[in-house]
């Protein structure tokens, strides 16, 4: 593998990952700084031509559109087969060296690292969904962290019984009751929903530590490192996914859309009918009459 | 964030190789559990399936004859596929013959084993913690929630429906990371439904399961 190569392409396409989701900040800084914030637009066009180079070769699926989660499939295929391109030929083969090279030690430190960074955005969003003492468990979580567990290498509050917890702003957005109207599929940064894509760039903007930095190329490197931190984690999974998957598209889809919803919920979302089984062949059952008069009610209503 | 939804497949792997893989040992304990509280079978088959899988090699290296062996004589007792199955088919599960249904009972349960054999290695370093489990006496269709913590790192939610048919519990879905495993086959079954009919779907799962026997031989 040409490494130089491939980091110089890793490092691009950083940059327009970069400039596409905060264009204000990063595109001037694309140009040399000499820019007024015009150069935003050209890192996101630089982006978008990118893509649009590398557009055409996914295979579109007759009824493509017709799922109501998805109107814009057709896009949404061209647009996951490029990442997926982009995956195979420069992010996944880092990755796979990094996870050769680096002992499981060393890892799971620089993982838990770059998580600890995320604890404001956790108790950000924690405070706006109005679990107060949530948000306030997320900053002793990074404050015991970043000092007792050495910048975040170890997660010792986890030990001490409070765990790491998941939030961002399009779940909080969810949290107020907006839906996640069409999905999404991102240039690079992969799937999303119109309202995750808000929240992505809310948290991008106001509350990803990294994006503070202020020194641009030791920045530039924490978010690639960052990256591949992200992505070696994901190489068991993808396995999985490979194998399960009769069309990996929508295996992907369908399951970040479960994801999402799942964490708006904090695990434990209401029940969706099970569409369609109407015609269930009712099994021999006692007549308490509970599951055909609320099919839609989880039984053990949980308390919210 | 994104990439959590790949993660979570990593968790059907864990937890499904995990549900379908008991041993001998416990050939005894879960024709008992299967009488008892659905949170009670699903914490005994839990332990007895990663007790077993940590001490079987062949189990961790995704041996697929022993697989199926143990789902055949283990597992299958305690899984409703048939009800998994016709949830995921859907709306055309009505317009298949008798022989269709089992055809696609039987093919989507062969890719789900295959899927999971590559997985089960990784079930061992597992600890299966149940969460508080709240249903009414006469109930007949309950969630039971658990997490499985690994040695280090983040515990992985794994939450199972079941339906008592008769005096028994039988799962008949698997949540792993808030996915539901049902849910997310539905549109793609539905998809390839629309395509090639029921026909075109069970040829779909064939296929898939080749493949992944050709891939790991």
């Amino acid at each position: 593998m040409r490494a130089p190569g491939a980091l110089a392409r890793l490092v691009a396409l950083l940059v327009l990952a970069g400039g596409l989701a905060s264009g204000k900040r990063l595109g001037p800084r694309l140009r040399g700084g000499d820019e007024p914030a015009t150069g935003s637009v050209g890192a996101r066009l630089g982006a978008l031509v990118l893509a649009g180079g590398l557009v055409g070769c996914a295979s579109i699926p007759q009824g493509a559109g017709t799922n109501p989660v998805d109107p814009w499939e057709v896009y949404n295929r061209h647009m996951f087969d490029v990442n997926d391109r982009v995956d195979r030929a420069v992010i996944k083969p880092i990755a796979q060296a990094y996870e050769a090279v680096l002992p499981e030690d060393v890892r799971v430190c620089i993982n838990n690292a770059f998580l600890n960074l995320a604890e404001p955005i956790n108790s950000i969003n924690n405070l706006l969904q109005g679990k107060p003492g949530a948000a306030v468990a997320d900053l002793c979580r990074f404050a015991v962290n970043s000092t007792v567990g050495l910048l975040g290498c170890f997660d010792v509050a986890a030990k001490a019984g409070a765990p790491r917890s998941h939030e961002d702003f399009g779940q909080t957005l969810g949290r107020w009751g907006l839906v996640p109207g069409p999905y999404f599929v991102l240039p690079l940064l992969g799937p999303s929903s119109v309202r995750d894509t808000f929240g992505r760039l809310f948290d991008f903007l106001r509350t990803d530590l990294l994006w503070y930095i202020r020194d641009i190329p030791t920045r530039n490197v924490l978010v690639g490192a960052r990256l591949v931190d992200t992505r070696a984690s994901l190489l068991p999974a993808e396995k999985v996914l490979d194998a399960a998957a009769l069309d990996k598209y929508q295996f992907v889809r369908d399951g970040y859309l479960q994801v999402r919803r799942n964490l708006v919920y904090d695990g434990d979302p209401p029940r969706l009918r099970d569409p369609d089984d109407e015609n269930d062949v009712p099994p021999p059952e006692p007549a308490t009459g509970m599951k055909k008069a609320a099919p839609d009610q989880p039984p053990p209503a949980p308390a919210r | 964030m994104s990439y959590r939804a790949l993660f979570a497949l990593l968790a059907v792997a864990a937890l499904i190789g995990a549900g379908m893989s008991t041993t001998a040992a416990q050939a005894q304990g879960s024709a008992n559990a299967s009488l008892s509280a659905p949170d009670v079978l699903i914490k005994t088959l839990s332990e007895d399936v990663l007790a077993s899988i940590r001490k079987d090699p062949s189990l961790q290296s995704g041996d697929i004859a022993r697989l199926n062996a143990l789902v055949d004589e283990k597992i299958l007792p305690h899984v409703n596929f048939e009800k998994m199955t016709r949830l995921a088919v859907g709306r055309s599960w009505r317009d298949a013959t008798a022989e269709q249904r089992q055809a696609l009972t039987r093919e989507f349960r062969a890719v789900l084993v295959r899927t999971y054999a590559g997985a089960v290695s990784t079930a061992k370093d597992y600890q299966v913690q149940m969460k508080p489990f709240r249903a009414e006496p006469n109930e007949t269709d309950v969630t039971v929630r658990t997490q499985a913590v690994p040695a280090r790192g983040e515990p992985i939610q794994l939450d199972y429906r079941l339906e008592k048919t008769g005096s028994e519990w039988k799962i008949y879905d698997v949540n792993v990371l808030g996915v539901w495993l049902v849910e997310n086959y539905r549109n793609t079954f539905t998809s390839e439904i629309s395509r090639g009919g029921i026909d075109g779907l069970i040829k779909s799962l064939v296929e898939r399961s080749k493949a992944l026997e050709g891939k790991r031989s």
